[in-house]
C-alpha cells in the first residue's frame, strides 16, 4: 500500500469519522486519497481552525480528533491549536505534510521543522523517514494521543513517504518500551484515603479536568453523594459533577464562588481528584487550602506534588480509583460542616447589578432554554467566566474552553467540531467581541457544512477582560484594549450605519453573518433576549447573536493575582 | 546542588533534543551531556550532570520518565555510582619541560598519545577531580587544546 493510503486506512481501524483540515503542495497524495475515500473531510479556512475543530470534537465526543495540515505554513498555522490541546490534555492527531525526505533540513520552499517547533507542546511526535516504519507509527500515534494522560501527538509525513510502497500491515497492537500508562491505583494508598476521608470533619473535593477525560462524572457523583463531601470544580471540570446538586461549590479560583473558595480556605481534607493545582485554582500557593491534609488523585505522576504538598497520592485512572475508593467508604457526619457551607451560598451567591443589557443575564437565559442540555464553548475573557459562571453545567463534555493556555478565537472552531461530532445536539459559542475575529473565517465553514452553531457575541466594545485588569491595577489607563468604533477621528466615531440605527461598531457583525451566508441578530434589552434566542434554536442555520452589552461590567468575585483565596474582590463598589 | 542523572533511551533521532529541551524550558543549564550505545545497539545511555533546585530536578526526572523514548530514569544524587570522564588535552612542550609533564603523566596514570617537538597530546580518564587535577598540574606549561567527553556514570553493584 503507499503512504497515503496507510494514512487513510488508519483513520478507518481507529474509526475516525471526521477530519479536519486544509491542503496544499506537500499533502497533495493525501488529499487525492481523501477524494475517492468517502472520509468525511471538513475544510476548514484557516489550518488554526482545524485544529482546534478536531480539539472541540474530541473533548465533546472523547473520541481522538484529526486534523491535516500542509507542509511549512500549514503546519505553523496548526501550532496555537496544538498547544491548546496539550494543555488541557485533549487526544488530537495531527497530520503534516513535509518535503521530500532528501530535501529536509535545506531550507526548501515551505518547509519547517515541525517536530522541532511542536516538540514542547505534543505528548510525541515523528518524522517519518521509511515507508515500512509509517504503519507502526500511525498506531502508536492514536494509541499514545488516547491513552494515559491524553494529548496531542504529530506525525510529519514528507511527500516522497506518502507516494512510497510498503507490504506492511497496520499493526493491532502497540509495543513501546518507555510507554506504559498504569490505570490501576496502589490499593493499599486508595484504602488510606478511605481512612482519611472517612475521618475529616470538612472534607472538600476539588474535581478537575481529568474526571471528564476518565468518564469518572458518575463515580464522582456517587463518592459525593455516598460521603456527603461538597464539590467544587475547576474551569474545565465544569460539568463532571451537577453544579444543580445541593453538594456542588461551582467553581473555585480567580473567579470561583466566593463559597467554594472560603470552604477550600476552611477544609481539613482537599481531595484532589484529576486536578493539577493550577495557578488560576490556588492564588498564592502557600497559602492555599492551609488547614488541609491533601489527597491527590491523577493519572499523571508529573502533576503530584508540581505545585503542593500531598499528604496522600493515588496514581492512577480517576474513574477507577474512584469506583475503588467508594466500596472502602461509608456515609461521614458532614452535616456540621454542610450547613456551613449552605449558609455561606445564601450569604453570598453569584451576583450582578443592573442597567443595560448584562452578559450575565443573556447567560442565566441560554441555561433556562436549554436547561443545560446544550454543548457550550466559550472564547477567552470575561465572556467565558460568565459562560462558568451563569450557566449550569450538568454533564460532562458541555462545556469545552480553552483553560490551559488560554486561547482567544478557541471558542467557533471548537463549537464547530463539537457541532460536526455531535450532530443532534444544540451547540454555543459564548464569545467575546475581540475573540470572534481572531477566527471569524470558520463562519463559512460552519454554513458549508451544515453546522448550525449559535454564536452570542457579548458585545461589551472592548478586549473586556484586560480592560477589567487595567481598571484595578492600571489606574483605568486603557491602553490598546478598547474595540469600538472611536476610531482615529476621536471622539466622532464611526457612523457607517446610524441610517439603520444599528450600533456603530466595526465590523458591523450583523452584517458580517450576512456575508457569510449565516443569520443574525443584535439585541440591546433584556426584553429581546429570549425571543432572539428562541428564534436561533428553532434555525437550523448557523446563527449570530450580537448582545450589546453593559461595557463597564467586569467579572466578581475575583482573586487577584497572586493573592491568597480570602482576599477576593467582590465588586466595584 | 549538582545532579547526575542516567536516562537509558530509545536510540533515535530527537530524542537527544526532547531531553535538553526539558532542561532549557526550566532555564537550567546543562553542565555536561554524554550519549552512547549501550549493550543493545538501540537503546542509548545518557548522563546529564546539571545544577539545580532539588524539587525542580525531581519534577524533571519524572518529566523524562514520562517521556515516550525513555525507558528508565536514575537520579545518581545521593547514590553508590562510579563514575569517569575521559579528556585529551594538547600541551606545550620543549626538550626542557617534556621530562616534567611526562612524570606528572605517570602519576596520574595518564597516556601519551602523540609526541610533537613543541608539544604533546595527552589523554586521561578520571572522576571529575582526578580530571580537574590533571588539567591545573598541566596549566602553567601552556594547554593549547582542550577536549572533555562528559561524564558518564553508572550505578555500583
Ligand atoms: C490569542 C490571545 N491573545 C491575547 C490574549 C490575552 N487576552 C486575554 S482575555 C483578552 C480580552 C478578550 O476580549 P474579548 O474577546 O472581547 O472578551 P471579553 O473579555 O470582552 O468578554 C485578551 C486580549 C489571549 N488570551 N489570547
Amino acid at each position: 500500500m503507499k503512504g497515503a493510503e496507510i494514512l487513510i486506512e488508519s483513520f478507518r481501524k481507529e474509526k475516525v469519522d471526521v477530519v479536519f483540515g486544509y491542503p496544499g503542495g506537500s499533502v497533495l497524495d493525501i488529499f487525492d486519497i481523501i477524494y475517492k475515500s468517502g472520509l468525511r473531510f471538513i475544510l476548514t479556512r484557516h489550518e488554526q481552525g482545524a485544529a482546534h475543530a478536531a480539539d472541540g470534537y474530541a473533548r465533546a465526543t472523547g473520541k481522538t480528533g484529526v486534523c491535516i495540515a500542509t507542509s511549512g505554513p500549514g503546519a505553523t498555522n496548526l501550532v496555537t491549536g496544538i498547544a491548546t490541546a496539550y494543555m488541557d490534555s485533549v487526544p488530537m492527531v495531527a497530520i503534516t505534510g513535509q518535503v521530500p525526505t532528501r530535501m529536509i533540513g535545506n531550507d526548501a520552499f515551505q518547509e519547517a521543522d515541525i517536530t522541532g517547533i511542536t516538540r514542547p507542546i505534543t505528548k510525541h511526535n515523528y518524522l517519518v523517514k521509511d515507508i515500512d516504519e509509517l504503519p507502526r507509527i500511525l498506531k502508536e500515534a492514536f494509541y499514545i494521543a488516547n491513552t494515559g494522560r491524553p494529548g496531542p501527538v504529530l506525525v510529519d509525513i514528507p511527500k516522497d513517504i506518502q507516494n512510497a510502497s510498503t507490504d506492511n500491515k497496520y499493526p493491532d497492537s502497540v509495543e513501546m518500551r518507555g510507554y506504559k500508562p498504569n490505570y490501576e491505583g496502589h490499593i493499599q494508598q486508595i484504602k488510606k484515603a478511605a481512612e482519611m476521608i472517612m475521618a475529616a470533619q470538612r472534607p472538600v473535593i476539588y474535581a478537575g479536568g481529568g474526571v471528564i477525560i476518565s468518564n469518572g462524572s458518575e463515580e464522582l457523583t456517587k463518592l459525593a453523594g455516598k460521603a456527603g463531601i461538597p464539590v467544587t470544580t475547576t474551569l474545565l471540570g465544569l460539568g463532571s459533577f451537577p453544579s444543580t446538586d445541593d453538594l456542588s461549590l461551582g467553581m473555585l479560583g480567580m473567579h470561583g464562588t466566593k463559597y467554594a473558595n472560603l470552604a477550600v480556605q476552611d477544609t481539613d481534607l482537599l481531595i484532589a481528584v484529576g486536578a493539577r493545582f493550577d495557578d488560576r485554582v490556588t492564588g498564592k500557593v502557600s497559602e492555599f487550602a492551609p488547614h488541609a491534609k491533601v489527597i491527590h488523585i491523577d493519572i499523571d505522576p508529573t502533576s503530584i506534588r508540581k505545585n503542593v504538598n500531598v499528604d496522600i497520592p493515588v496514581v492512577g485512572d480517576v474513574k477507577k480509583v474512584l469506583a475503588e475508593l467508594i466500596k472502602n467508604i461509608k456515609k461521614c457526619d458532614t452535616q456540621p460542616w454542610l450547613k456551613k457551607i449552605a449558609g455561606w451560598k445564601k450569604e453570598y451567591p453569584l451576583s450582578y447589578g443592573k442597567g443595560g443589557l448584562k452578559p450575565q443575564f443573556v447567560i442565566e437565559k441560554i441555561y433556562e432554554l436549554t436547561r443545560g442540555d446544550a454543548i457550550i464553548t466559550t472564547e477567552v475573557g470575561q465572556n467565558q467566566m460568565w459562560a462558568a459562571q451563569f450557566y449550569k453545567y450538568t454533564r460532562p463534555r458541555t462545556f469545552l474552553s480553552s483553560g490551559g493556555l488560554g486561547t482567544m478565537g478557541y471558542g467557533l472552531p471548537a463549537a464547530m467540531g463539537a457541532q460536526a461530532g455531535c450532530p443532534g445536539k444544540l451547540v454555543f459559542d459564548i464569545a467575546g467581541d475581540g475573540s470572534i475575529q481572531m477566527n471569524i473565517q470558520e463562519l463559512t465553514t460552519c454554513v458549508l457544512n451544515k453546522l448550525p452553531v449559535k454564536i452570542i457575541i457579548l458585545n461589551n466594545g472592548c478586549l473586556g477582560m484586560v480592560r477589567q485588569w487595567q481598571e484595578l491595577f492600571y489606574g483605568g489607563r486603557y491602553s490598546s484594549t478598547i474595540l469600538n468604533s472611536k476610531g482615529p477621528d476621536g471622539e466622532k466615531g464611526i457612523t457607517f450605519c446610524e441610517e439603520n440605527k444599528c450600533h456603530p461598531y466595526l465590523p458591523d457583525f450583523i452584517k458580517l453573518a450576512g456575508a457569510f451566508g449565516a443569520e443574525g441578530v443584535r439585541i440591546s434589552k433584556d426584553s429581546e433576549v429570549i425571543p432572539a434566542l428562541k428564534k436561533a434554536i428553532e434555525s437550523d442555520k448557523t446563527y449570530i447573536i450580537e448582545c450589546i452589552v453593559d461595557p463597564e461590567e467586569n467579572v466578581f468575585p475575583m482573586v487577584p493575582a497572586g493573592a491568597s483565596l480570602n482576599e477576593m474582590i467582590e465588586s466595584m463598589a | 546542588m549538582k545532579h547526575t542523572i542516567s536516562a537509558l533511551v530509545e536510540n533515535k533521532s530527537g530524542v537527544l533534543a526532547r531531553i535538553a529541551g526539558l532542561f532549557s524550558a526550566r532555564g537550567f543549564n546543562i553542565d555536561s551531556l554524554a550519549v552512547g550505545e549501550t549493550q543493545d545497539a538501540a537503546i542509548s545511555r545518557m548522563t546529564i550532570v546539571v545544577r539545580g533546585d532539588d524539587a525542580v530536578l525531581e519534577q524533571v526526572c519524572k518529566q523524562l520518565n514520562k517521556l515516550v523514548d525513555v525507558i528508565k530514569v536514575q537520579d545518581f544524587a545521593g547514590k553508590d555510582f562510579v563514575d569517569r570522564e575521559l579528556i585529551l588535552l594538547k600541551v606545550s612542550t620543549d626538550g626542557k619541560t617534556r621530562h616534567e609533564v611526562l612524570q606528572i603523566v605517570e602519576i596520574f596514570r595518564a597516556k601519551i598519545i602523540d609526541i610533537k617537538a613543541k608539544s604533546m597530546t595527552i589523554e586521561a580518564t578520571g572522576s571529575d577531580s582526578k580530571v580537574d587535577a590533571i588539567i591545573d598540574m598541566l596549566k602553567p606549561f601552556g594547554i593549547k587544546e582542550l577536549a572533555r567527553t562528559g561524564k558518564i556514570a553508572i550505578a555500583r553493584g
